[in-house]
């Protein structure tokens, strides 16, 4: 166990803790302004990763690629929001997650019709592809790097609408009485539509970047929703910032706990029982760690409310 | 004869002559179905309590299934065969499962409820996926059947089959008794008017965990009893698919009501196996049906039977 490889380890942490929180950001402020459990936020992953595999396929370009799976999931989303979304808003939870449940089988068979049921693989642009040397004998993917940067990027950008334009005021008012804000004369419904078609649309970031790294397969969605949900449940709904930070300590957590509980494991118990519980450990680690925090703060690290 | 004992007699009757008519049509897939349906209505039965009755969301409940199914599973693995030793453990492994997630995820309510339960569910099916020993993501097949000291051959179908109605029908029964308890009074207290019953002097939080423990075990034994039936146990028994499925059963048949969950679990099967037979993708079917069904049919198939 290196210097190099736990550094390593660590920067994938980072960028697989950036994939959550584009996830988390848009769901959080979905729970947080408009009070609606929406599942089908990793089916918006899902058809982010697929338009851009098509937009890449169709054009021959990567950015292009890119740009249909931004926009598409954008279009998407908005969809979604006015079509399913609205009916619900004033039912209960139980309601809520019943139908975004039955728009996860919709979409899941959806894309197995028009793409299959097989994963498919893209391939990165020549300037993409490679690594870079951190210090003498330690390399790193250049696109995981990127990926890194456009998370933190977006963290950046999110932070600047949130809290210093009047979208952002409206967002953290809607958040905090949404019928004050109603009253005070806002269109609200525009302002769910508008809200649930950005998170959408970054979900959709986070699908078509995870698409070179992890396999484009239906249902994948649905693997990264649930630690979505630990990430939110640890920073507190309707918090930003607390995605953020659940969503580093999850992601770091759940990578380094893979890479290196059987190996430190096995300096304290025998190497066959290591070799047993390590992965299963490694594997309930962030929901243990989910299960600590709500011992502690019920409401996550952040309430905003 | 009240109307609800009308609709017993005949749910009964129905579902006693199935494996005689079943055989004698030469059609003995309509045995194995329709058991599977009563195993889940044995679970779906038990999410009613804590859902329909108890007003507590939990989206994890198949976790309970799992659990059941590999306490049979592993204790076979092992090679202790006897049911009585096996079902117990199943029971009491997923009830023991309920109270450590009970209670931390009870202490919250909302939407945090519903995903601590789902995520604690997913953690169980993750921890079956990396258990290389007992076939990891593939699953593993179960030794053998359930011995219990030659009382009841469950690699008779139809033997089986009774043994599964009579167990339905003895869980619905034993629901139905603790929601009309004092006990169950109190969880309905609780779910209709949290500060009310505060008021009155209950502490809902133990009560809750109670209801919960017991829909645990409950689920747990339908997880023994699907065990035997596939023969087959895998983590996607804890998948939050399934705990999805239990859910809509519930809805489908009715909330809070006594025979809502075994009808939701009845036509949710039916319903598949119908689209089954018609589409490769018949999920694209059924998830804007069920959409459709919790938006405009909120009273469920109880409502229509009263019942």
């Amino acid at each position: 166990m290196t210097f190099a490889l736990v550094l390593e380890q660590l920067l994938n942490g980072l960028q697989y803790g950036v994939m959550l929180f584009l996830m988390a950001a848009g769901l959080t402020l979905v729970l947080g302004i408009m009070n609606l459990v929406n599942l089908a936020h990793g089916s918006l992953y899902m058809v982010g990763a697929y338009l851009a595999v098509a937009g890449t396929q169709w054009s021959g370009s990567y950015l292009v690629g890119v740009a249909v799976g931004f926009a598409g999931t954008l279009v998407v989303g908005m969809a979604m929001e006015v079509i399913t979304m609205r009916p619900l808003y004033g039912r209960d939870h139980l309601d809520q997650v019943l139908v975004t449940f039955g728009l996860i089988l919709f979409f899941n068979e959806l894309i197995a019709i028009i793409w299959g049921r097989g994963s498919l693989y893209t391939s990165l642009p020549a300037w993409l592809q490679g690594h870079i040397n951190l210090f003498t004998g330690s390399r790193y993917p250049v696109y995981r790097m990127v990926v890194l940067g456009v998370g933190l990027a977006v963290a950046v950008l999110l932070w600047y609408v949130v809290t210093r334009t009047r979208l952002g005021m409206l967002i953290r008012a809607g958040a905090s009485n949404r019928t004050m804000v109603a009253a005070l004369g806002v269109n609200i419904r525009l302002l769910y539509t508008v809200v649930f078609g950005f998170g959408a649309a970054l979900a959709g970031l986070a699908g078509l970047m995870a698409g070179p790294i992890y396999a484009v397969q239906p249902g994948m969605g649905e693997l990264i929703l649930i630690q979505v949900f630990v990430v939110i449940v640890i920073g507190g709904i309707g918090s930003i910032r607390g995605a953020l930070v659940g969503a580093i300590i999850v992601g770091v957590v759940d990578t380094l706990g893979r890479a290196f509980l059987k190996p430190v494991l096995a300096t304290i118990i025998s190497a066959s029982a290591a070799e047993a519980a390590g992965p299963a450990l490694a594997s309930m680690l962030i929901y243990l760690l989910m299960a600590v925090v709500l011992a502690l703060k019920p409401a996550g690290l952040f309430q905003s409310r | 004869m009240t109307g609800r004992a009308i609709f017993w007699a005949v749910v009964i009757i129905i579902l006693a002559t199935l494996p005689p008519i079943a055989s004698a049509l030469g059609q003995p897939f309509y045995i194995d179905l329709v058991r599977r349906m009563m195993i889940l209505a044995i679970a779906a039965t038990s999410l009613d309590l804590i859902l329909g009755y108890g007003g507590m969301v939990s989206f994890g409940h198949a976790a309970y299934l799992a659990l059941g199914a590999y306490s049979v599973g592993i204790l076979a693995f092992y090679g202790v065969t006897s049911g009585w030793a096996q079902w117990p453990a199943a029971i009491g492994a997923s009830a023991l499962a309920a109270l450590a997630i009970g209670a931390v995820s009870i202490r919250t309510s909302g939407i945090y409820f519903i995903m601590i339960t789902l995520a604690f569910a997913q953690m169980l099916y993750y921890l079956g996926i990396s258990l290389e020993v007992f076939g990891g993501d593939d699953g593993m097949r179960l030794k053998s059947r359930s011995l219990f000291s030659g009382l009841i051959d469950l690699g008779n179908a139809v033997s089986f089959y009774y043994l599964c109605l009579a167990l339905m029908l003895a869980a619905i029964y034993v629901t139905y008794r603790i929601v009309n308890s004092r006990f169950g009074m109190v969880i309905r207290a609780a779910k209709s008017n949290e500060a009310r019953s505060r008021a009155i002097g209950f502490s809902p939080y133990r009560y809750r965990l109670t209801a919960f423990v017991i829909a645990g075990g409950m689920c747990g034994l339908a997880g023994a009893l699907n065990a035997n039936h596939t023969n087959y146990i895998t983590p996607g028994l804890a998948s939050w698919v399934q705990s999805g499925d239990l859910m809509f059963m519930v809805i489908l048949g009715g909330m809070a009501s006594t025979a809502g969950p075994m009808l939701g679990a009845f036509a949710l099967l039916i319903a598949e196996e119908i689209l089954k037979g018609w589409t490769e993708h018949w999920q694209v079917i059924l998830g804007p049906l069920l959409v459709l069904s919790v938006i405009f049919f909120k009273r469920g198939l109880a409502g229509i039977f009263r019942a």
